[in-house]
């Protein structure tokens, strides 16, 4: 459903940090992308969704070229993108406000994400005072009440404590078994790339490709960071990661 | 609210001050602190009084409500659009250091003697502090923010009312309160001329008639007033940054 081709960001000022990107991801599919700090992560997920446009290739939906954002594809932002003047409810509302659904409807529907994802009665509060974990829940709440066709993901969960962050993966993990909604997760963890992603592109070299495509068998199943697999597609991961 | 306990305790400190001044080196012309008190007491019995503390809080208060009206929204479009800023930027930075003061008698000659010159002299030094802030606030708005907004569909208008404006308030709201201590400043200024209302006339009537308590009975209203405006404006400011509220607060 997802396809880039040849993606290329060369930014103001001539430097290049992505070249040639290519990467295809399938409906009902999971991909992780793992790189280092400063390798282009951010970038490539901008190019994805139509925040920033390629210096040269493309990306289509279903065919379709992205050239803009469109509700199809939902972002979530390094570090959430929450507004802290907005309660919980309207921003997990906001993509609904943007779109112009009307208010009744789409506080009704952002109400019932916000239950599943274990918010409900912190709907009037701003984000100042929920911790990280809920804040990030609220991020992800927002994602799902647009219904999109593809969420995008940038570290969601590198600022979280370790028990938080572990709890949130298999949060995120439960959502998508039950909505099937594909996700590009991008981090720089290797253990998140292999407990979430069903395959994983390690990104490298300068400027950045994605270099290798580490398939990840036993992939959602129960147990699986547990699992003896996971820890040898977690020495695979390193061993690309330290070619690149 | 702790505010009156600390205004109360700055304002006793003062009359001691005051009193050892006007029991020592100032006594032949400084009334003491009691009895400038009791000609303030008298005074706040007055309706005439009054009417010149109206004509002050009308005036100071039309100022600053046009001074917002203009100064805000343009403070937010220029600091978010970079073309009207590169427009608009030379003439704010041209004629920022200019003492604006300077203009009253001009104003007086193009607007006349009366109520548009006082007013607008006052807006027009508090809509400088008003736009520079304000635009400066947006331009420091996190991108992130308006990233966000545009990963959903936003345009520039959802940028506005989503992000630019409430990101802004806080500055615009600031800029405000620290104008009040200057816009008193000026309505003192303004009113010493060409009127026979306000405050500021009251003061100047009384020191020319030396009736030294009476003009220190107009001081007051004139301070009462800039405190008033002062957490007036701190009010709003709270109100419409409530987001703000710190954990347990
Ligand atoms: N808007 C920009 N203009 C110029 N350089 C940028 C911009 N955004 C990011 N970069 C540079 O591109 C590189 C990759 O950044 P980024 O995509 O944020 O990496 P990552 O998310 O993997 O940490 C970094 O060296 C960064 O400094
Ligand atoms: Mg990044």
């Amino acid at each position: 459903m997802l396809r880039a081709e040849k993606l290329t960001m060369t930014y103001p000022g001539g430097r290049t940090v992505l070249a040639g990107v290519d990467l295809e991801l399938d409906q009902g599919r999971t991909l992780a992308v793992v790189g280092p700090s400063g390798c282009g992560k951010t970038t490539l997920l901008y190019m994805l969704c139509g925040l920033a446009a390629p210096s040269a290739g493309r990306v289509t939906l279903d065919g379709a070229p992205v050239a803009a954002p469109t509700p199809d594809i939902a972002i979530i932002l390094q570090d959430y993108g929450l507004l802290p003047w907005k309660t919980v409810l309207d921003n997990a509302a906001l993509g609904l406000t943007v779109q112009g659904v009307p208010r009744a409807e789409r506080e009704a529907r952002a109400r019932a994400v916000l239950a599943e994802m274990g918010l409900a009665g912190r709907e009037r509060d701003h984000p100042a005072r929920l911790s990280g974990g809920e804040q990030q829940r609220v991020a992800i709440a927002r994602a799902f009440t647009a219904r999109p066709k593809l969420l995008l993901m940038d570290e969601p969960f590198s600022s979280l404590d370790f028990i938080t962050r572990e709890k949130l993966q298999q949060a995120l993990l439960d959502s998508w078994r039950q909505r099937g909604t594909p996700f590009v997760l991008v981090t720089h963890s290797v253990e998140e790339a292999v407990f979430l992603g069903a395959d994983i592109a390690v990104m490298g070299g300068r400027p950045a490709r994605l270099a290798r495509l580490v398939p990840n068998p036993g992939f959602g199943e129960p147990g699986h960071r547990d699992a003896p697999g996971f820890h040898a597609t977690a020495r695979a991961v390193r061993a690309a990661l330290a070619e690149v | 609210m702790r505010a009156p306990l600390r205004y109360a305790a700055v304002v006793a400190l003062l009359a001691l001050g005051w009193k050892a001044l006007a029991l020592g080196p100032a006594g032949d012309v400084l009334p003491h602190p009691e009895q400038a008190l009791a000609a303030f007491a008298r005074q706040l019995g007055r309706a005439e009084f009054w009417g010149h503390a109206g004509a002050s809080a009308a005036r100071s208060g039309a100022a600053m409500i046009l001074a917002w009206a203009v100064a805000f929204p343009l403070g937010v479009l220029m600091g978010s659009l970079p073309r009207l800023d590169r427009a608009l930027a030379p003439f704010v930075t041209l004629t920022y250091p200019v003492p604006k003061i300077v203009l009253l008698p001009v104003f007086f000659l193009l607007l006349g003697l009366g109520e548009a010159s006082r007013v607008g002299m006052i807006a027009l030094i508090l809509a400088y502090q008003i736009l520079v802030t304000t635009r400066d606030g947006v331009r420091a708005v996190n991108p992130k923010y308006l990233d966000t907004i545009h990963s959903l569909g936003g345009t520039y208008r959802h940028a506005l009312r989503h992000v630019l404006l409430p990101a802004a308030l806080p500055h615009g709201f600031t800029a405000l309160r620290l104008g009040t201590g200057v816009s008193v400043a000026v309505l003192f200024f303004v009113e010493s001329f060409a009127t026979q209302r306000g405050l500021g006339y009251f003061i100047m009537d009384s020191w020319g008639r030396l009736d030294y308590a009476d003009m220190f009975a107009g001081i007051f209203g004139m301070s009462a007033l800039g405190v008033a405006l002062y957490e007036g404006t701190e009010l709003l400011e709270r109100r419409a940054c409530r987001w703000r509220a710190r954990r347990g607060a």
